[in-house]
């Protein structure tokens, strides 16, 4: 996963710059807020199957190690292949090793957030091999050599003229006079093409939403339906997806799924729910001739026990991110790591490393709406300061804050002195502000300054000023 | 302290209200007293330690916050003019001592006395009507903290339509967070801006002559915002109209 996070304060002033994007983040929070808060409120029991769902993945999490052992089993029993991938780079080995054996030309993909994890597409490339990838937003970004802005809705960073010139671009045999103004010409045109390359595949690649330990099924749920032709046309089928998306049984699958889609898009189910377990049997009509899972760690199990384990009963739903106020000004590429908003900024570092993806912690408010709509109950702003915690330990955090924040503590902690302190400055600062009561500009606050006036103070601080009401009274009794 | 039944109340200033706006403070004594609460304000306190615990400075947060527990152990109620500061007495402070069962205990004390003063006064006082008096439309902005951490909410809303005279104007969005985030708004200000821009946006679609909201951190944010923008909206902490203590500074300056 390459990382840009460390240029956060820089890609955020490109980001907001950047009237194009600025646009077509405006409809985020109209495209997704509603539209969960009508099916939340819709569903008596909603707040029931989060509690639920939060429970399913901790019991889950806490016997990870048996419950990927039966899903494996399973998978055997069914006649497809189990792969463990400890890195990324496993990962890609294993994929392009299976490629490899079936003289793959060209692999069709659905939409799948691991393959981005670790890079597939560009590793397939370098080794002769093209992917193509099938779901309309994914497809978009591939057009335009992207990585995703969201993990739900990977091209939500464009305006449909940006997609309509790609598609014009590329697509050189579309005639100029045909509509392509809205999502759904766009998506005809784009189906019209990849009904060609699905056919054309070797090798179908998905992610999964959910593995099934009882039964060895893969779960995805999409709602265009490309994943579906992806993974019954190829010869093959791959499915790439990380430790943690086992649950133990269909039950507990479907728990989670009716708060899976009602947290994501406001969608009661999303159109298409397709479990798949093994290859083609003998007597089944279509399916691939061999099926694959490779399952990815990646850090993942380094998490479990620690105070970051609950990021792992993430569903990737993508709530957090469609309520953040910071991606709703920013968008998801400025984050620098393919997962962006909340969940992004405690997973990132869980992944990367927190000398790599620090800044994302830091770049909250801690106003807490993400975990107020996280259909798992993460509680992601006490993990964010988590992570600032091991900052913190670790000298991490830049020297001025530091220093800055070492002086602030240590008159905070001697209230007699920091009394002596604020009844100097403050009246002083009050000065400062003129009859005008406001400060547009003071040394050490352009961080404040450079956007606001500071409102100066009133002059006594409020303990003075009791404190003489209290002798007040005293004299008066 | 006096020798009555009415309940004992500290009040927990707050950093900013005590080095910005005192009339804040004296509002909150004003509308606490009027509740028929017994009011003091214990000399030993400064912050709640906010910017060492989101700094990841678990050590000096714990250091403060046992300064908090001792300052207020002879209340029978920790009452504060924000939602943010309250919230990390009752929420947090127990939480920072997971690792001390002993001490969680005490902070658990703490936390079940501890509330932010609109819905100290609605819902412990069952307080209806608030003695100020005010003519104008007011606009409400919900503080994160305040809103998802305590549930505060309709309380304000609620004193207010009870002042003759109060025409509230609901903003946009008044739930979204206005930027502030404590020292997020200096560390990641372009971020901060942007997201303090979309909030006076809101403010100002609703033409209302004032700006009301729970807490000063928010409230110096919207209102540094809205002077920098020219705006005439006056910004003001809710304790202010509700006390009817309107001779000082607003927030936003003249």
């Amino acid at each position: 996963m390459e990382l840009t996070s460390h240029n956060l304060k820089s890609n955020v002033k490109d980001a907001l710059g950047n009237a194009q994007l600025q646009k077509a983040l405006s409809n985020v929070p109209k495209g997704f807020i509603d539209k969960r808060a009508k099916a939340a409120a819709a569903l008596d029991e909603f707040e029931a199957l989060r509690d639920k769902g939060r429970e399913i993945k901790d019991h889950t999490l806490a016997n990870l190690d048996l419950y990927l052992q039966a899903y494996e089993q399973k998978v055997i029993e069914n006649g497809g292949h189990v792969h463990w991938a400890k890195t990324a780079e496993d990962a890609r080995r294993i994929a392009l090793e299976i490629c490899q054996k079936h003289n793959a030309k060209t692999v069709t993909k659905g939409k799948s957030m691991i393959t981005e994890e670790v890079e597939l597409n560009e590793h397939l490339l370098e080794n002769g091999i093209e992917p193509v990838e099938t779901d309309l937003g994914e497809y978009i970004i591939q057009l335009r050599n992207e990585k995703p802005s969201h993990i739900i809705a990977p091209a939500i960073h464009l305006n449909q003229g940006q997609i309509e010139e790609d598609f014009r671009r590329v697509h050189t045999h579309l005639e100029d006079d045909r509509d392509m103004s809205e999502p759904e010409t766009l998506l005809a045109e784009a189906r019209e093409v990849l009904r060609k390359r699905y056919f054309e595949a070797d090798v179908g690649f998905t992610g999964a939403n959910f593995l099934v330990a009882e039964t060895g099924s893969s779960v995805i749920v999409t709602n265009e339906g490309n994943g579906d032709l992806t993974q019954t046309l190829g010869k093959v089928h791959v499915v790439m997806a990380s430790i943690e998306k086992v649950v133990p049984t269909l039950a507990d699958c479907s728990q989670i799924l009716r708060i899976l889609a009602r947290s994501a898009t406001g969608q009661d189910m999303s159109v298409y729910t397709t479990f798949s377990t093994g290859p083609k049997r003998e007597k089944d009509p279509d399916g691939p001739d061999e099926y694959h899972v490779i399952l990815l760690d990646n850090g993942r199990s380094d998490m479990l026990g620690t105070e970051f384990e609950e990021m792992l009963r993430c569903i990737r739903c993508g709530a957090c991110i469609n309520h953040c106020p910071v991606y709703h000004s920013i968008g998801g590429h400025a984050y620098g790591s393919i997962y962006p908003g909340p969940m992004g900024s405690v997973l990132t570092p869980s992944l990367a490393g927190v000398e790599k993806a620090g800044t994302l912690p830091n770049a909250s408010t801690f106003c807490g709406r993400c975990e107020s709509v996280c259909p798992m109950r993460i509680p992601l702003p006490k993990m964010m300061r988590h992570w600032r915690e091991r900052e913190f330990e670790q000298h991490l955090q830049p020297k001025a804050a530091r220093y800055g924040l070492a002086l602030w503590a240590y008159f905070a902690k001697r209230p007699k002195l920091y009394r002596a302190l604020v009844s100097f400055a403050m009246p002083a600062l009050s000065l400062l502000g003129g009859t005008s009561k406001r400060i547009s500009s003071l040394p050490l606050a352009s961080g404040w300054t450079k956007h606001r006036e500071l409102p100066a103070p009133e002059g006594r601080t409020f303990m003075q000023a009791w404190a003489q009401r209290e002798a007040l009274k005293q004299e008066a009794k | 302290m006096s020798e009555n039944n009415n309940p004992k109340v500290g009040l927990f200033v707050t950093c900013l209200v005590d080095l910005f706006r005192p009339n804040v403070g004296f509002s909150a004594v004003e509308l606490l007293e009027a509740a028929g609460c017994d009011v003091d304000v214990p000399r030993a306190q400064t912050c709640c330690g906010q910017p060492a615990y989101n700094s990841g400075d678990k050590a000096d947060t714990k250091e403060i916050a046992k300064q908090v527990l001792d300052a207020f152990s002879d209340f029978d109620f920790v009452v504060a003019p924000s939602g943010s500061c309250a919230a990390m007495i009752k929420k947090h402070y127990p939480e920072v001592f997971e690792d001390e069962p002993e001490m969680q205990a005490k902070f658990k004390a703490l936390s079940e006395k501890t509330y932010e003063l609109v819905s100290f006064l609605t819902d412990v006082m069952f307080i209806t009507q608030s003695p100020g008096a005010f003519s104008g439309s007011v606009t409400y902005h919900d503080s994160c903290s305040g809103l998802r951490e305590l549930g505060v909410k309709e309380q304000p809303r609620k004193l207010l339509k009870n002042m003759d005279g109060v025409e509230i104007r609901e903003m946009n969005d008044s739930e979204v967070c206005c930027g502030f985030g404590g020292t997020f708004c200096v560390k990641y200000s372009d971020i901060s801006n942007a997201m303090v821009s979309k909030k006076t946006q809101n403010i100002d679609d609703t033409g209302a002559d004032m700006l009301l909201a729970g807490d000063m951190g928010c409230l110096m944010n919207m209102a540094g915002k809205l002077k920098r923008q020219g705006s005439k909206t006056q910004v003001r902490h809710v304790a202010e109209v509700l006390a009817g203590k309107l001779d000082g500074k607003p927030i936003s300056g003249e």
